[in-house]
């Protein structure tokens, strides 16, 4: 049974929050608060964040510096505890889960993509995809063969033996993502993943994100641009720690922005051979 | 296997930085070093004394004559000194104990035969003088001493292989005579001994002796033929020397009964000699547990240049280590995020102080047993450079074989591995400790 099997029986014990959406949910958070406690003061990133993200949804948190995206995400990622509220994933609350339980789940059910790509320095691009798995047990000849199918899909087939320091920032990003796919997660989520990018290598790596999400996985990715945000299906701005807006980006508008973004791709590329 | 993974990670982590890691291994590998070669020392220079002390025999006492200390003897041309023949005669009446007692007497003299002269020790002595110095006869080449000669007060000699191969390079000794133009006397040859290799000096109370020139004949016929009295010319002016006997060589029944013999005869040579102090007992059994001790003391030597090598090795390490974490610390984020828990980042640095003490100590093993040959080699240096330091050298070092002892190497495996997980454990803890969110920050 594959970590995605667990959860979904899991979930199927789970009723969503609710009755009027039938699609079952990847995460869902409720009241979310987080405070950080320095010397003088108490910092309170969030105050109170309500939504749920159904499984297959691709959504842009957006928001100014401060505002508490970067916390969101870390606490998605079970990185963080809240302060107040809950965050479920599956039957589990993260808020109410030790620092053992929060790794297991890291490890089987989350994948990250940083903006600084995070590779580990002394392994291969293989080795650096396996490491997820390296937490849960043994890597067997049958996780090899995946992580060299991941290295494939993402284009670095011929790849496979260089370290991060001999491949480029877009490359580096495309072996995180086939590394945030290996445990096959609940979700993928991207901490302004182009935000070292220029833009056709955005570009590429948007476009891998796009398929991603036409075969049914969940992302949920922050950024500051608005080109990103439009390629994603729902955009939610926070603002001092609070939600500010949650929409849907219009269907037309988010293949509008794919489209211009590929003919300015495809012009600086032009640009480039003269 | 993820065992083994892990284990690889570390290597290829340490790989990184080659040098550093190196520098690291050192102080573990010298402390192990110099617990195998400091240990090989002290046992190659302990057998080495005791070899030299239970050729004397366990069982053995001597008693030897001393010159006192030069004032007591100012101004006298002529001096009377050392063991009595009636002190033997008190010893043997009075120690029931006593199996075998031989009375020496020794003189430099000049032994010649036809043009041929050798310079040598003529040594006064009893039958059982062979048996007590392990002094073997020349296949072939006669007899030693008997008691009859002694009876007899014969003027026959054994000579030993130095002198008979310089007086006689070409025909066979035996039978034949040698002269001695001091007291004007001829000797027989009746015994030719094997070469035997010299006895060490032990501490200050026994010279070395050199077998290798001595010619001996009974001490009866030294008595009436020599004297007591020696005289001998030394910068124009004449130096009477007065003695019975130069030593007495005793053995005793069992090694439990050397300590109270000694005793006693200590107490009773006191009656004779207490204010001139011209004769010293000495107990090779006494100075086997010195030398005991002496060893122990070498190991301890050796023990603690090991410890504070292993101390300031177990300190590089987790210097090192410490740099490595903070280093590596944004590493250490994305691991933590991609799913380790604190339990294995401390695993994953431990692991590479364990690699780290695990090959310093294999390669100080390793040096450890180059380690007899490099002595060898540094004792060579030091003979050929400097011969008069060299001379100066006790003799359990000069002649010292270092032998490994073996049951050091665990033990100083086991050490390092200590070492190493002490001196990681700390370094490894902070890693672990470490927020996922703010290491991944890290710069
Ligand atoms: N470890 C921390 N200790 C104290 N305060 C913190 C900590 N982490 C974040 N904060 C504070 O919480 C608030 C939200 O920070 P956060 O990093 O989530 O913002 P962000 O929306 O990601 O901003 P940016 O767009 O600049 O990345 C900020 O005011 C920040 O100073
Ligand atoms: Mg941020």
């Amino acid at each position: 049974m594959s970590a995605t099997d667990a959860y979904r029986s899991a979930e199927s014990k789970w009723s969503p929050g609710s009755a009027t959406s039938p699609r079952k949910l990847a995460t869902s958070i409720q009241n979310l608060e987080k405070h950080y406690v320095l010397k003088s003061e108490t910092v309170k990133a969030l105050r109170g964040v309500s939504f749920d993200v159904p499984e297959g949804d691709y959504v842009a948190i957006m928001g100014p510096s401060g505002s508490g995206k970067s916390t969101l995400l870390n606490m998605l990622g079970c990185l963080d505890k809240p302060t107040r509220g809950s965050l479920l994933l599956g039957d589990d609350d993260i808020a109410r889960m030790s620092d053992d339980q929060l790794a297991d789940i890291r490890s089987r059910r989350i994948g990250f993509v940083f903006q600084s790509y995070n590779l580990i320095q002394q392994l291969s691009v293989v080795e650096n995809i396996q490491v997820p798995l390296y937490y849960q047990g043994v890597i067997g000849a049958e996780e090899t063969a995946r992580s060299i199918e991941l290295a494939q899909r993402v284009g670095l087939g011929d790849r496979l033996d260089h370290r991060p320091t001999q491949l480029s920032g877009g490359q580096q990003q495309r072996v995180a993502i086939a590394r945030s796919l290996m445990n096959d997660p609940y979700f993928i989520l991207a901490d302004e993943p182009t935000g070292n990018l220029d833009s056709v290598t955005t570009e590429e790596i948007l476009t891998i994100f796009d398929d991603l999400n036409a075969e049914g996985r969940t992302i949920i990715l922050v950024t500051h641009e608005d080109d990103v945000a439009e390629r994603a299906k729902r955009v939610v701005r926070l603002k001092d720690g609070k939600l500010h807006k949650d929409e849907p980006v219009d269907p037309a508008v988010r293949e509008a922005a794919r489209e211009a973004q590929r003919r300015n791709v495809q012009q600086i590329l032009r640009e480039g051979d003269r | 296997m993820l065992w083994l993974r892990t284990l690889r990670l570390g290597v290829k982590s340490l790989a990184l930085h080659p040098l550093r890691s190196g520098l690291t291994m050192l102080g573990i590998l010298i402390g192990v070093w110099a617990v195998i070669l400091l240990t090989a020392i002290s046992q190659g220079a302990s057998d080495q004394v005791q070899k030299q002390i239970e050729s004397l025999g366990a069982n053995t006492i001597i008693v030897r004559s001393q010159k006192p200390p030069e004032e007591k003897l100012a101004g006298a041309r002529a001096s009377q000194y050392g063991l009595l023949r009636s002190d033997l005669n008190m010893i043997l009446s009075s120690v029931p104990t006593i199996k075998t007692a031989i009375p020496i007497r020794e003189i430099r003299r000049q032994f010649t035969f036809r043009d041929r002269v050798v310079d040598g020790r003529l040594v006064g002595c009893t039958p059982g003088y062979a048996e007590v110095n392990s002094l073997e006869i020349r296949q072939r080449g006669g007899r030693f001493l008997t008691d009859a000669d002694g009876i007899r007060s014969d003027t026959v000699c054994v000579i030993s292989a130095g002198v008979a191969k310089k007086l006689f390079p070409y025909e066979d000794p035996i039978g034949k005579r040698i002269y001695i133009p001091e007291s004007t006397d001829y000797y027989n040859i009746v015994g030719v001994l094997k070469p035997r290799t010299p006895s060490a000096a032990i501490g200050g109370s026994l010279d070395s002796q050199d077998f290798s020139s001595d010619v001996y004949i009974p001490i009866e016929t030294l008595q009436t033929r020599v004297g007591d009295t020696i005289v001998t010319r030394r910068s124009g002016q004449f130096q009477v020397e007065i003695m019975e006997l130069n030593q007495i060589t005793l053995q005793v029944g069992s090694v439990s009964e050397v300590r109270a013999s000694a005793a006693m005869i200590e107490s009773l040579l006191k009656r004779n000699h207490a204010d001139t102090g011209d004769v010293a007992v000495v107990v090779p059994l006494e100075l086997l547990e010195q030398a005991r001790n002496l060893r122990l003391m070498f190991l301890g030597i050796g023990i603690l240049i090991a410890c504070i090598s292993l101390i300031v090795g177990g300190i590089g390490i987790m210097n090192i280590m410490l740099a490595s974490v903070t280093e590596r610390t944004r590493e250490i984020g994305i691991r933590r995020a991609l799913g380790a828990k604190r339990a294995d980042i401390v695993q994953q640095f431990l692991v590479e102080t364990l690699v780290l003490s695990v090959c310093g100590a294999a390669l100080g093993i390793l040096l450890g047993f180059l380690g007899p040959y490099m002595y060898q080699g540094l004792i060579y240096v030091v003979r050929e450079g400097f011969p008069d330091k060299f001379a100066a050298l006790p003799d359990a070092i000069r002649e010292a074989k270092p032998t490994i002892v073996y049951e050091t190497i665990p033990l100083a495996v086991l050490i390092a591995v200590g070492v190493g997980l002490i001196s990681g454990l700390y370094p490894a803890i902070r890693a672990a400790r470490m927020n996922p969110i703010d290491a991944l920050r890290h710069e």
